[in-house]
């Protein structure tokens, strides 16, 4: 009879997990399903779910129009190499806090979220002449380096959540036996936190490749990236929801078969502190 | 032979290095509306003829203009032209931020610029804008609706008469809404419809000293009317409807009148997107009775050169490609008469082959009845009919609209958004000075 139960409620939960999950998924196939719709069809009410004419001819206008590949090319280096950058500097702030905490490490650990508080507009100017003098607008380096910025408090954060969980005795011990800081931090601390550092870089892989104020905002005809090219298909006077949503499923698709392929260690990350 | 040889290959080389010399590659920032895709799909035509390579950064409307206006005040120089409207260039351009279009070509024929067009685009008597499309406001209705409701649109009809063919029109079991009008918020939206409304109201933003208008009593009956109309025989939720919106219910078939920018009457009439596209009939915008403006607005989208850019000349050769007679040519020789870019040139109405076009007239009769410094019947300090041009307008009609939106949908009555519109506009004004 319990066992009746738990198994009914198993199956209910199972029911209710695929609802929220089709819920939340169901704008993004609604996107896709778009993208295949003529527009007219894109745009008829009632809508129509399946049951339409299959085209591919909106890839195949937007391929023509815009060169998808450069823009790919410029996510991939921009969203790879801020999260790279962003990893070399947090993983030594990161370990000095968890690991040699000061008296004022949780009051540095606040002010670098602070900065996330604030309106990405309300610095803009500032930024705008910043990279006018270094020669960095529309450059990918120029972004690279704005995004490292902006997501270096999540990365340093998500770090030192991950570092504060391994027993600071094992690093003693690896001290004890003569490593250096440096052995230390490559050879026993990096190895342990490899799932928390690994989740940590998906994350920021997405923030970044998601970001559309400064990666719009800093580029103009040679480093934007997905996000420019889906901006481009937006229109105040005239309908192109087909197309649109057509650009919109080739910028996501490489980050959405990323996700999936690493949904294990991106759950295990976002958890990871809400179960210690 | 040998000498020949050196002669040929020396004038090869210093034909090449002047090439490469005068080739250059000019960034062209514009929104992605039809016109300025086909311009796109055009442009090697420009390189053929100048040498000179383009490359384009399309954005969404309001984020072209965060960006650009970005880069202008830092003269960032990320741009060659940029795609502007009315609202910017008189403002721009008395800020010195446009290279002035002072010296164009004869054969650009500067005088051929509809005057409407060359008055709203310039500043101090200077063009600083070209105008690639103009367009008007003007009412698009179904022709067979119209017909069975046993009604006859005038060509120049009063807001009176619109109410009530609206009324007739209406089949909410067929899923029919005798009007569909702008209501989102935001001021070059629903803002930039209820403006027009006003106008033929005879209300007015400010007076003479720039005092807000609100608490007049023609605004509050033309917002009366307006929600009054819109909810006998509006769609639902038309708070929320923009012009994408409407062009989408009025192309299948679930609108009877559709008062929007000219520019429309090329998507409803393409039988490739509307199912209505043999029963459309065009008049002017209406007018409240005894009111003599109509509601109709004016404006344009237009080729600027931003004052930080390296590349004016490469620039003025584009522009004057773009905005010229021959483009229009070239338009109408690959894609036909109808998908030309409008309201721009005279000669354009004055061609036999544009003369056929169904909605040819209405569009120039519309814009040549707009008066932007004379939107309404009272004298007013500012220039722009749909707009006031002043930089404080777009946050002040933005914060507005929400207003008036929000009474649209029921959330508040007419009388309490008007309260609060002069409030807001009261309080920006003074904040900025005036």
């Amino acid at each position: 009879m319990a066992r009746a139960v738990t198994s009914r409620r198993k199956t209910i939960n199972t029911a209710l997990a695929w609802g929220v999950g089709l819920i939340i998924f169901f704008p993004i196939l609604w996107t896709i399903l778009t993208s295949f719709k003529t527009e007219g069809d894109a745009i008829t009410y009632p809508p129509k779910f399946l049951f339409f004419d299959w085209t591919l001819e909106n890839y195949s206008i937007v391929q023509d129009r815009s060169d998808y590949m450069r823009y790919l090319w410029n996510s991939v280096i921009i969203a790879g190499g801020s999260t790279l950058l962003g990893i070399i500097i947090a993983v030594p702030a990161a370990w000095s806090m968890a690991f040699v905490p000061s008296k004022r490490t949780k009051d540095i650990l606040m002010w670098m979220l602070s900065t996330k508080m604030l309106p990405a507009v309300g610095v803009l100017y500032p930024i705008y002449l910043m990279f006018i003098k270094l020669g960095l607008l529309d450059t990918r380096i120029g972004l690279v380096i704005v995004l490292m910025l902006i997501n270096l408090p999540i990365i340093v954060w998500m770090l030192y959540t991950y570092f504060k969980e391994i027993p600071g005795e094992i690093l003693e011990a690896a001290r004890m036996d003569g490593a250096s800081l440096k052995e230390e931090i490559l050879y026993v601390l990096t190895p342990m936190a490899i799932p928390g550092i690994a989740s940590t870089i998906l994350l920021n892989v997405i923030l970044a490749w998601n970001e559309a104020f400064w990666t719009l905002n800093l580029t103009a005809a040679k480093a934007g990236p997905l996000t420019a090219f889906i901006a481009s298909y937006s229109s105040p006077e005239g309908l192109f929801y087909a197309k649109l949503s057509a650009a919109s499923t080739m910028a996501i698709a490489p980050i959405l078969i990323l996700g999936w392929f690493s949904q294990k260690q991106l759950v295990r990350g976002l958890t990871f502190g809400a179960v210690k | 032979m040998y000498l020949r040889n050196a002669l040929r290959a020396a004038t090869a080389l210093s034909l090449l290095t002047a090439g490469g010399a005068f080739a250059e590659t000019i960034t062209i920032a514009t929104v992605n509306n039809g016109d300025m895709i086909r311009m796109q799909g055009l442009s090697e035509d420009f390189t053929a003829k100048t040498g000179h390579t383009v490359e384009w950064v399309t954005l969404e409307e309001n984020v072209l203009r965060q960006r650009v206006t970005t880069d202008i005040t830092t003269k960032g120089g990320q741009f060659d032209i940029m795609t502007i409207g009315m609202y910017e260039t008189p403002i721009w351009g008395k800020n010195g931020w446009l290279v002035p279009l002072d010296d164009l070509s004869a054969d650009y024929d500067v005088d051929d610029l509809l005057p409407a067009m060359r008055s709203g685009l310039s500043y101090d008597g200077t063009l600083y804008a070209a105008p690639f499309y103009g367009e008007s406001s003007m009412i698009m209705y179904r022709t067979d609706l119209m017909e069975k409701a046993g009604l006859e649109m005038p060509e120049a009809p009063t807001w009176e008469f619109i109410r009530e063919a609206a009324a007739a029109m209406t089949d909410r079991a067929n899923d029919i809404n005798g009007i569909c009008l702008r209501g989102k918020a935001g001021w070059g939206e629903g803002g930039a419809f209820i403006t027009v409304t006003g106008n033929s109201f005879g209300a007015r933003w400010f007076d003479e000293d720039w005092n807000a208008q609100f608490d007049q009593p023609e605004w509050a009956e033309a917002l009366n009317f307006f929600v009054g109309m819109m909810n006998e025989s509006g769609p639902a939720g038309y708070a929320t409807n923009g012009f994408n919106e409407n062009l989408s219910l009025f192309q299948q078939g679930k609108c009877g009148m559709w008062i929007d920018a000219t520019v429309a009457a090329s998507f409803v009439t393409n039988p490739n997107d509307s199912t209505v596209a043999d029963k459309v009939g065009f008049a002017l915008a209406p007018n409240h009775e005894g009111v003599e403006k109509r509601a109709n607005w004016l404006w344009a989208w237009a080729l600027a050169i931003p004052a930080g850019s390296q590349k004016t000349d490469a620039a003025k050769q584009f522009i004057e490609w773009a905005t010229s007679k021959s483009y229009i040519e070239l338009v109408a020789s690959k894609e036909g008469w109808a998908n030309v870019p409008p309201g721009a040139r005279i000669s354009l109405y004055e061609n036999p082959n544009y003369k056929d076009i169904p909605f040819a007239k209405m569009t120039l009769d519309s814009i040549n009845a707009a008066d932007p410094t004379n939107p309404t019947v009272k004298p007013v300090p500012y220039v722009g009919i749909q707009f006031v041009a002043i930089p404080e307008f777009a946050g002040i009609a933005t914060d507005v609209s929400q207003e008036f939106s929000a009474a649209y949908a029921g959330q508040q009555t007419v009388e309490e958004a008007l309260e609060k519109a002069q409030a807001i506009t009261t309080d920006a004004m003074e904040a900025a000075g005036y």
